[in-house]
């Protein structure tokens, strides 16, 4: 990899102090002053413009065309600037924002059953255990009825009512109705939504699109983000690109397990690239563990496969009772049919009562895990949970249950060879979602001044869990309504800044360092494919990063990714040429950047004594099980800093405080 | 239960969008029924690239039949011979020990092949871009239950709006044509209120942007319906003639 360039004298401080504490960086959040509901309006009322003449002079980059970077170039767009939109599939409606099953929640309180913006925030911060910035949270919170309108605006066909009005249904961690949806392609319907708008923009000449594109590197000149080098996926050719703000919405990092729920190609390079030019990467031990996904079953599987949260609404989880019912289960010599109801634990239910099968998705994974390594796991590994419908089919009947999971039940019945209508499913918990990622502040700018993240590439609003339907809320909250906001105050002093060209040394020099990365690669001509240092990679951080960390292990961890980038570094092999065409290169390039994450990760797992959401450390838990949090130590957003190539890497903290919510322990009992 | 077969692959390879391609031949042992098609194409490259070759290049994804990235033509079907899936959620075990499978690209005017089997479906962004939405702007927009839509409507608008632009309609079609993937768009948001003030104008402009970016007229032989992983209804491609033979009469 090319060597980032360190000037002598930061290099003499390091070389002189290593281990020294930094000098205490105060992390500025930004957060408006005033009482927590009347922050955004105040903000929105002070902060500053750009007027519609200056607009058409300021280009913006934003990389990524999922809900929050394609709903952000969109508006964008529509505002009057002039956008440089990037991804790296065929079309922007390919983003994996696609592939979200189950619904976004807002606080319409349409079903009259108790909601309210307080409440919605409320859910939100719990669920995230006590691990969110609550300015935050609330605007997310006080958005996200403009997000559902919008979308009806746009013409998304979210499901109805007889009377024609909206339809609601609930989702893990909140005791109201919510969850507005499409069938189960919510994700799908609001994308294209965001698409749509998209493309609007793109026929008015304000957005210019540059799909099979991937960022390679972001360019700072002067200490402001100013463009990006890419790379064309179908020629090969490396690119330059200016802007006067540069906005990653590249998604999240999950396939750093290799096997997660996330798309083939969804990566975290966009993110480390800003990392590694200086921008924090927030609370990167924070992923969360799907609850309900289809389990493994064999090595030349290449992806898990969600089964949607929604159907905690009408499925009841269990395994059961006696362990050699599990034991004849999975030898195959009983069905799950054979077990009687008196035999069967329902446990989320027996543990839980007042949220039963809708507890969030930590606390909900975490006990499948229990179950299964307690022995009463099912299918021909153990490690499999039931999701029983037949309650709800004996209640609402088949033709009701069809109607509202039909197309869930029929891609597991497609995955799987069963019939879901008469025997269980099975499930297993999956990796699905990062809630760490790029530090922002308040106004989603990153530490570096000109670079924004928005919807999961950043950290901010989920603390240590996300709850169900708040992924398409956030990322939609951020595109739609605040980043449009928050970049002009950015920008209203750049008005003057005239376009860059990217002759500019600082452009030069990115894209010789992209080159030589690239060509230290190619060189390699190693023995392995990409694929199976990947999953090397994915197992190390599946077994010791995953669902149970303890220090033991995150310490192995680190040592074993150690080994995993030297062979990486000196036995891969990628066939072809770097300057056509060349998939495994792009692999390459991304798996490069996973093991750099996956140390990241496991480092700040080690640091979090507590656990917290979907970060368990097993030393760290209550006579129950449950997470034990140390709100006293770390209480904290712990903010990464990038120090060089095969350097500690430096973490500052971002304090949290809770005016609006009493902190206390996480409670689905009662 | 899992099982092992044996399979030949008859795949399609070419360099470039100007190049000749040709068939080649692979044979894959051991193959668990279990894996998807494209786990099995996985080993096959995993195969060629510890051989030093490289690898059969082809567009996916997700993995779970929603993105609309993979394609394939495969023993003549677009997405293989199982019923309402894409390729990325056919399995093995509709295939047989010794079967001879036979895995072509898209082939249509429309998406010219970039290499072996992926292809540029970019027409489609252009056809959307042409007046595939409702023109509003971000805000200032009416509470979302303000308007009433009869669950009839919203639950038809939903069907038509789950095409996933895969582009199997056209490699279907003998004409290469995209009449289903517009279709779906323009009914979609004709069947809301939303969608209705610019139904007309929308009809005409998609349908202008197919013709001239070579795609192929509708005679009606319903193979694209046949063929959609998402079971779309050729009944759309109704509803786009009422809608730009009205569209026609105004003009």
């Amino acid at each position: 990899m090319a060597k980032t360039d360190i000037t002598p004298e930061v290099e003499a401080q390091v070389q002189e102090a290593p281990k020294a504490a930094p000098a205490a960086k105060t992390i500025d959040s930004k957060i408006p002053e005033g009482p927590l509901a009347e922050k955004w309006t105040n903000y929105k009322s002070h902060q500053k413009l750009v007027n519609p003449a200056n607009k058409r002079r300021l280009d913006i980059i934003v990389v990524g065309t999922g809900l929050a970077g394609g709903s952000a170039a969109a508006s964008l767009g529509e505002m009057g600037f002039n956008v440089l939109n990037f991804c790296i599939q065929d079309s922007p409606r390919r983003a994996h924002s696609i592939a979200a099953q189950g619904g976004i929640n807002a606080a319409k309180n349409y079903q009259n059953d108790g909601d309210s913006v307080y409440r919605l925030f409320y859910d939100t911060i719990k669920g995230g255990d006590y691990r969110a910035r609550e300015a935050n949270v609330h605007r997310l919170a006080e958005v996200s009825n403009s997000i559902i309108d919008q979308c009806v605006a746009q013409g998304v066909p979210f499901a109805r009512e007889y009377g024609g009005l909206l339809d609601n249904r609930s989702f893990g961690g909140a005791q109201v109705s919510r969850t507005f949806y499409a069938k189960g392609q919510t994700g799908q319907q609001l994308l294209l939504g965001a698409y749509s708008a998209l493309s609007r923009q793109v026929k008015k000449g304000t957005v210019k699109l540059f799909p099979r594109h991937e960022m390679l590197d972001l360019v700072v000149i002067d200490g402001r983000a100013r463009g990006i080098i890419a790379r064309n996926l179908v020629t090969g050719k490396i690119e330059r690109y200016a802007a006067h703000a540069v906005v990653i919405a590249t998604g999240g990092y999950g396939n750093t397990f290799f096997l997660s729920t996330n798309a083939m190609g969804s990566n975290g390079s966009a993110a480390l690239q800003c990392y590694k030019k200086g921008a924090y990467f927030a609370n990167p031990a924070f992923a969360q563990i799907h609850p309900t996904c289809i389990p493994v079953h064999g090595e030349f599987q290449s992806k898990l496969t969600l089964m949607s949260e929604s159907l905690r609404n009408d499925g009841r989880i269990w395994v059961p009772k006696k362990k050699e019912d599990a034991e004849a289960i999975r030898a195959g010599k009983l069905k799950p049919t054979d077990i009687a109801e008196n035999d069967r634990d329902y446990y989320l239910e027996r543990r839980y009562p007042a949220f039963g099968n809708l507890v969030p998705r930590d606390v909900a994974s975490r006990a499948a895990k229990e179950r299964c390594d307690a022995g009463f796991g099912v299918g021909t590994t153990g490690l499999a949970v039931y999701l029983d419908f037949s309650s709800a089919i004996d209640r609402l009947g088949e033709d009701v249950v069809r109607a509202r999971y039909g197309n869930l039940f029929q891609m597991y019945e497609k995955i799987v060879d069963d019939n879901p209508y008469k025997t269980p499913m099975m499930i297993y918990p999956a990796i699905h979602y990062t809630m760490g990622g790029i530090w922002v502040d308040y106004e989603l700018s990153t530490s570096i001044p000109g670079l924004f993240a928005i919807g999961e590439a950043n950290f901010s609003d989920h603390g240590a869990n996300r709850l169900g339907a708040s992924a398409l809320m956030q990322g939609l909250a951020d595109g739609y309504f605040v980043l449009p906001y928050t970049i002009q105050n950015y920008l209203s002093d750049q008005i003057t800044v005239p376009r860059f060209s990217t002759d500019l040394p600082e452009f030069v020099q990115a894209e010789k360092d992209v080159n030589a990365r690239i060509a230290k690669l190619m060189a390699v001509k190693g023995n392995r494919s990409v694929d199976s240092i990947h999953k090397e990679l994915g197992l190390i951080m599946w077994n010791f990063v995953g669902m149970g960390r303890t220090k033991e292990g995150l310490e192995t961890a680190l040592e074993k990714i150690k080994e995993v980038k030297k062979e990486f570094w000196s036995n891969v092999r990628i066939p072809g040429e770097a300057d056509t065409l060349n998939v495994e290169l792009e692999k390459a390039l991304r798996l490069a950047d996973f093991i750099e994450i996956g140390r990241l990760m496991a480092l700040d797992a080690l640091n979090r004594n507590e656990s917290c959401g979907g970060h368990f450390r097993e030393e760290y838990q209550t006579e129950e099980g449950e997470a034990l949090r140390q709100d006293d130590k770390y209480m904290y957003v712990s903010c990464w800093e990038y120090q060089g190539e095969d350097k500690e890497p430096v973490m500052y903290k971002e304090e949290l405080k809770y005016e609006a919510i009493k902190v206390q322990q996480r409670n689905y009992k009662q | 239960m899992e099982k092992t077969i044996n399979i030949t692959l008859k795949i399609w390879r070419q360099r470039g969008p100007k190049e000749k391609g040709a068939f080649k031949e692979y044979a894959l042992n051991d193959i668990s029924t279990d894996s998807s098609f494209l786990e099995m194409l996985d080993i096959l490259n995993e195969q060629l690239i510890n051989k030093g070759e490289e690898p059969v290049v082809f567009d996916h994804d997700c993995r779970e039949g929603i993105c609309g990235m993979c394609s394939l033509y495969i023993n003549g079907h677009p997405h293989g011979p199982d019923e309402d899936v894409t390729t990325c959620q056919l399995h093995m075990r509709r295939f047989n020990d010794g079967d001879v499978i036979t895995i072509e690209p898209w082939r249509s005017a429309g998406f010219p092949v970039i290499r072996d089997l992926m292809v540029d479906r970019g027409a489609f962004d252009k056809i959307i871009q042409a007046g595939g939405y409702v023109s509003v702007n971000t805000g200032g927009v009416p509470d979302a239950n303000a308007i009433p839509i009869p669950k009839a409507d919203a639950d038809e608008a939903m069907d038509s709006a789950s095409c996933i632009g895969c582009g199997a309609c056209v490699a279907a079609c003998k004409n290469g044509s995209a009449m289903l993937f517009v279709s779906a768009k323009v009914s979609q948001l004709a069947l809301l209120p939303q969608g209705r003030v610019e139904a007309a104008s929308r009809a005409k402009a998609m349908l202008a942007k197919m013709d001239e970016l070579g795609f192929g007229n509708c005679t009606n032989t319903g193979a694209c319906e046949a063929e959609c992983p998402k079971s779309v209804s050729i009944s759309n491609i109704a509803r786009l003639n009422r809608e730009y033979i009205k569209a026609k009469l105004k003009d």
